[in-house]
């Protein structure tokens, strides 16, 4: 297989405090990667600096090289905002635009762009929320608001437009980690799914999560990534102590 | 257990004693503003009729009369405050919490809120020497420089503010999608913002509508109809400032009259306001 993305010595710091340290990974196209450690190790940094959001933050820096289908992302050529429509992001709490209806949120990513006619947004809509499992729940309530749903169901609307831009790569911060289990079953079942057509980069604190979704685990540890490897390896059979140690839970 | 026993029970009695003081505070303050504006009403309710909305103003001795020119002058007088004072006031503000770090933008803040402070008759001199010594006339539109300078840290402090609630994880959704920040700013930000804001306006606006003392040496008055923003205009409060300090219990009435259009607006706009924060989100 091919990969998909490339990250060769990628460092990356808040001020003066550096938070990742010199990162070297490839993810393969068409897979789930997860990414686990303790909280604060630098998962949601390393993720942000793929799709170039890291910078946005104030003080925020980088360095080093992301490859997506071989072209470096920080090259200055690469206009950030083109990049992240390649590479949809699902966060940790569900955010839906509160000003828009569940329709609109769909398609947010175009209409915020461009005016589109209200049988264009009902269309698309209908196809990402279909994609995003969430269309049988949905169907007779398009135009109200966004915020009226379920947090489980925000989260799968959420998905639908990560999905509506038609991206390449999913990056998803802890998607269920506000989750109900029944949610949370739901947006993983939907990760299995949408395996077969993005490269998908799941960030969770669910071990069981990413034994049960990904093909290969990388794990990180203050800021540096200490093992990356089959899913079954790294949870059967780990190379590195620390590693080990957090999958078994003795710390972390 | 006995739960404390004398400590809870004189907590207990601090509490109550407390909660009655402030109570009765309140009640104060309450009672204080029911009472003017309970008293304006009674004094001015007299002097309203249908002429007084629809009638220029007669010459002293003359019985009848009103302020219409008045009242259309401080309506446009304020709008045009607002037309100069609203779009660079939510620029600025937008420039306050979306883009500004450091310096710069901390000076920003500090100057807004020095501003702020500053008496309204202060915006008035300002206006007199920026406009209306050079034009070498006094002009609704130099009010309106005054009224807006009034105006302009108001908005920009309650835009900032109202700004800053709108959750950054919105800020990121949208850039997450391919949004660039300026579109974003707009888009997502002002909208979300959107109640607030106009709120925020609104609340400006009823804030310097009620100013006479900027305005006496700026738009002046006038006892006739005109429209012109180049030419003197007659404003309520000046208006009503006038009448007060005439010998005439005629005028006196037509004061009080006044006294109350002006606090009627005051309220029709902040209950305006606070409607608009309440909307039903959504649409
Ligand atoms: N906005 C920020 N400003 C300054 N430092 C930050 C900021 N966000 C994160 N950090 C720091 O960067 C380091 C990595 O944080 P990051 O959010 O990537 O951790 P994480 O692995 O995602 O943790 P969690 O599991 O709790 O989400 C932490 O030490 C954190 O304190
Ligand atoms: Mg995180």
């Amino acid at each position: 297989m091919t990969d998909k993305l490339k990250v060769e010595a990628l460092s990356a710091w808040f001020g003066n405090n550096p938070a990742l340290y010199d990162i070297n990974i490839a993810m393969p196209e068409k897979s789930v990667t997860a990414i686990i450690g303790p909280s604060g190790c630098g998962k949601s940094t390393f993720v942000r600096c793929l799709n170039r959001l890291h910078e946005e933050v104030p003080g925020a820096s980088s360095r080093g090289i992301v490859l997506l289908d071989g072209e470096d992302v920080y090259s200055p050529g690469v206009d950030p905002v083109l990049l992240r429509r390649r590479m949809g992001m699902i966060f940790q709490k569900p955010n839906p635009f509160p000003t828009m209806s569940i329709a609109q949120n769909v398609v947010a990513g175009i209409l915020l762009e461009r005016r589109m006619s209200k049988s264009e947004v009902e269309e698309s809509a209908e196809k990402y929320l279909k994609l995003a499992a969430l269309w049988d729940e949905v169907k007779d309530k398009l135009h109200k608001p966004g915020m009226s749903l379920s947090g489980g169901q925000q989260q799968r609307l959420c998905i639908a437009r990560a999905l509506a831009v038609e991206p390449e790569v999913l990056l998803a911060d802890e998607p269920a980690s506000a989750l109900d289990p029944i949610s949370t079953a739901k947006v993983e079942e939907l990760f299995m799914d949408l395996k077969e057509r993005y490269t998908i980069i799941v960030v969770t604190h669910n071990m069981q999560q990413a034994a049960r979704i990904s093909d290969k685990t990388a794990f990180f540890l203050t800021g540096k990534l200490v093992e990356y490897d089959a899913t079954a390896k790294i949870f059967t059979n780990p190379s590195r102590k620390e590693t080990e140690d957090y999958v078994t839970g003795r710390f972390g | 257990m006995n739960g404390g026993g004398l400590g809870y029970g004189r907590r207990k009695l601090t509490g109550h004693v407390m909660m009655a003081g402030s109570l009765v505070a309140a009640c104060i303050a309450v009672a204080l503003l029911f009472w003017i504006i309970g008293y304006v009403f009674i004094k001015g309710i007299h002097g309203i009729n249908l002429d007084f909305f629809t009638e220029l103003p007669t010459p002293v001795g003359v019985e009848g009369g009103g302020l219409a020119n008045a009242i259309v002058g401080s309506i446009i007088v304020v709008g045009m405050a607002a037309l100069m004072a609203v779009p660079v006031g939510v620029a600025a503000a937008v420039y306050l919490s979306e883009y500004g770090r450091g310096l710069f933008a901390s000076s920003v803040r500090f100057v807004a809120d020095v501003l702020a402070g500053v008496p309204a008759i202060v915006a008035g001199i300002v206006a007199y020497a920026l406009v209306v010594s050079r034009m070498g006339r006094f002009s609704a539109f130099s009010g309106s420089v005054a009224l807006a300078i009034l105006m302009l840290p108001i908005i920009i402090r309650s835009s900032e503010e109202i700004f800053k609630t709108v959750p950054n994880t919105l800020r990121e959704a949208s850039l997450a999608l391919g949004i660039p920040r300026w579109r974003t700013v707009i888009k997502v930000v002002l909208r979300t913002a959107s109640g607030g804001l106009v709120t925020g306006i609104m609340l400006a606006v009823a804030r310097v509508g009620g100013e006479a003392a900027p305005l006496l040496f700026t738009a002046f008055s006038n006892s006739f109809w005109s429209l012109r923003p180049d030419q003197p205009m007659a404003t309520l409060p000046v208006q009503l400032f006038n009448y007060a300090i005439s010998p005439y219990d005629d005028w006196h009435e037509k004061a009080w009259a006044a006294a109350l259009v002006l606090i009627f607006m005051v309220l029709m706009l902040n209950i305006a306001a606070k409607m608009y924060a309440h909307r039903r989100p959504g649409r």
